[in-house]
């Protein structure tokens, strides 16, 4: 494989910042800094054991759930996405202290322990979970924007997927259902470039991801997933579009994964060199929207180093209410299964 | 006899067959570049090449298919799930086309296919990764169904899952796969069907497979021969489909008690078709209700405490076995 084919756009001018407020923006690096020093102490966790089962992080990829849900969306709009899902999870809302109570097998987690960090689900910040079986949530996400439609609202569902998420069968009948019945979904590849080792050009006959909307009559467009702002204006207007004519768009959001495919697998290997994965880590999507910020005189080196320090407490606290959280009681085991009483 | 473990064992099956036979070929997600996502298949892009081992797309239907319709036309593939859990993308192709086509096509089509890799549990991967799948495929008429509990049922067992004319689900374990034991020198082969008997006891019988056989009944056979004082027969089918309950029974003839113990669901599992088979052959010979052990009728949790809680466990064998002897 050439990885220096590999390439991210080259990040834009800091005049580029739309006229947003500041503090809009400023709440945004906070976000994405929040997903990552998360993500870090998340590795942490698994490496002492505290941590089970398969947890991916989302190094590297935090532009896109910030710039997609904490920018572009209504907090009462919908998100649904893959097993990758801390990030999107903090940054619907989500309190980082549920999602760590969860991955440590505690009752305060978003699931009770019941899902692990592949599954967090949140029905009060309409975000409808994790979901571990590739491309299963495709079509979920579907009836989803359905629903919204035959209610006859003006929200819409945002649907995140992998690369190697758009080679199965559900990617396929989810999109064709979504052109066909015109439903309010925004499809999201974050192309990470990669499914676990297997890189996009060996997997999808097609390479250029956006193109496989075209079969299914829906707009699409590419984004760069390294800048959080081109993540938030196109979101936004595929948002937008859906809200006015209950349309879906599908976006290959270019990014990249920096740590390995699961906390089980490494960094780099037999699909990727450690150097190709160097040379990405420079265009971290955190470090550009500070210094674009810094340009623009928005922000100084004190306040980077303050954002640091909040965030680290928050991280900081959301560990102690995780640890300090009991266990789910064992009668917990035969709960959830079956609703008691229905149809009331 | 040489000492390997259970993922070099399936390899060498694997290695031994595509020397044999040029129609073999091994096709699934990570299997060449990445060397398996288990490394099961270490080694084998290197030795024979990308025509004979195949790195797919996450497309489970999609390759599934490729390997029934090479089949139809006299391929042997091997096809691997990363695990069992994700043949449910599949489970149309593996159920209406692989274990019907012999008989729809008035046997104008056999597909002699092997789809294997890990099923069950492992530790906190949650319900959608974490299932038992053997009742739900053994129920199909025209699927052979098979779980080794040892490296040396493991190779043999393929060997003949590769040979065999039908479509094999062939049922690992990805918490075995670095489990050690002896296997044979050179060639050898062990049929399907055929059950043995893992330890000789008399006064109850105890029927497992795979994993459950290994890590957990196993261990708790010697806990409780010491601290019930009695001795404990172990029974490994080997495969579930067919089953061989000649095996049971005649052990069942011996020790008048029976318990099953197996990862899956209670409703419609595979203790539930044995214990009927053996009622029915065996009924005069038992001292006291086929108990079964299985896994609790909900999904799989992830929390640690509620996922040991639901499988199969020494307190649940204890109290099965004390119910058969009637201690309690
Ligand atoms: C149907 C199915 N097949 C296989 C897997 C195992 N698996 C989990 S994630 C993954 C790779 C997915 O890659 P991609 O869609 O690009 O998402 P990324 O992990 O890069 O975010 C695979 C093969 C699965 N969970 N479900
Ligand atoms: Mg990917």
């Amino acid at each position: 494989m050439n990885s220096t084919a590999i390439a991210i756009p080259p990040k834009q001018s800091g005049s580029r910042l739309l006229g947003l407020p500041r503090e809009t923006l400023l709440s945004w690096y906070e976000d994405m800094l929040l997903v990552r020093r998360f993500e870090e102490k998340c590795a942490q966790l698994y490496g002492m054991g505290m941590i089970m089962g398969f947890c991916h992080l989302y190094n590297g990829q935090e532009a896109v759930s910030t710039g997609a849900i904490k920018g572009a969306i209504n907090p009462d709009d919908y998100v649904i996405t893959a097993y990758r899902d801390h990030g999107q999870a903090i940054s619907k809302g989500v309190n980082p202290k549920a999602i760590l109570a969860e991955l440590l097998g505690k009752y305060t987690g978003t699931t009770k322990g019941k899902g692990g960090s592949m599954h967090i689900f949140d029905r009060a910040t309409n975000f409808l979970g994790g979901h571990a079986i590739v491309g299963g949530h495709i079509p979920i996400a579907a009836g989803v924007a359905f629903a919204i439609k035959y209610r006859g609202e003006k929200k819409v569902c945002l649907c995140f997927l992998g690369d190697g998420a758009t080679n199965i069968g559900a990617f396929h009948e989810g999109l064709n259902l979504a052109g066909l019945w015109k439903l309010p979904v925004i499809y999201i590849i974050e192309n990470n470039k990669y499914g676990m080792g297997t890189a996009v050009e060996r997997a999808s006959a097609v390479e250029d991801l956006y193109k496989k909307a075209y079969a299914y009559n829906m707009r699409s467009e590419v984004v760069n997933g390294m800048d959080v702002l081109d993540v938030y204006q196109k979101v936004k207007a595929a948002a937008d579009h859906a809200r006015a004519t209950y349309e879906p768009t599908l976006l290959e959001i270019e990014t990249y994964r920096f740590r390995g495919h699961s906390m089980s697998d490494p960094v780099s290997g037999h699909y990727r060199t450690k150097e190709e994965v160097e040379r990405l880590k420079q265009s971290d999507p955190i470090i550009h929207l500070a210094e674009t910020l810094k340009e623009e005189g928005m922000i100084s080196d004190q306040y980077l180093d303050e954002a640091e320090e909040r965030i680290k407490q928050i991280v900081q606290e959301c560990v102690e209410f995780a640890e300090n959280s009991p266990e789910p009681p064992i009668d917990e085991l035969w709960k959830d299964v079956y609703i008691e009483r229905s149809g009331e | 006899m040489a000492i390997v473990s259970l993922r070099e064992a399936l390899n060498q099956a694997i290695d031994e067959e595509m020397a044999r036979d040029e129609r073999v070929y091994l096709m699934g997600e990570e299997v060449a570049n990445y060397q398996g996502a288990y490394k099961v298949s270490q080694g084998l892009l290197q030795k024979w090449g990308p025509k004979r081992i195949l790195d797919t797309p996450i497309a489970e239907a999609g390759f599934a298919g490729i390997g029934i319709g090479s089949a139809m036309l006299g391929l042997r593939p091997i096809v691997e799930f990363m695990t069992w859990n994700f043949s449910l993308v599949a489970y149309d192709q593996i159920v209406n086309n692989a274990a019907k086509m012999l008989s729809m096509s008035g046997g104008n089509f056999s597909v002699p296919v092997v789809f294997r890799g890990p099923g069950g549990a492992a530790h906190g991967l949650g319900a959608t990764h974490s299932q038992a799948l053997e009742s739900v495929y053994s129920h199909f008429p025209g699927l052979k169904v098979v779980m080794p509990s040892t490296c040396k049922d493991a190779k043999g067992l393929l060997k003949s899952a590769i040979r065999d004319d039908n479509p094999i689900v062939f049922i690992e374990s990805e918490v075995m796969y670095g489990d050690k034991g002896e296997i044979p020198d050179g060639e050898y082969t062990i049929p399907i069907g055929v059950g043995e008997v893992k330890k000789e006891g008399t006064d109850v019988t105890i029927v497992s497979w795979s994993k459950t056989l290994a890590h957990v009944v196993l261990k708790a056979v010697d806990v409780l021969q010491e601290e019930l004082n009695i001795s404990i027969e172990v029974i490994d089918p080997r495969t579930i489909r067919p089953m061989d309950y000649d095996l049971i029974v005649s052990s069942v003839k011996k020790t008048n008690r029976l318990v099953i113990v197996e990862e899956g669901w209670p409703f419609a599992g595979v203790g539930a078709q044995i214990s009927h088979e053996v009622a029915s052959r065996a009924f005069d010979e038992l001292d006291a209700p086929v108990e079964r052990v299985t896994q609790e009728d909900v999904p799989l949790p992830y929390a640690h405490g509620l996922e040991i809680r639901s499988l199969p466990n020494l307190d649940k064998i204890r109290a099965a076995v004390r119910k058969v002897l009637y201690l309690d």
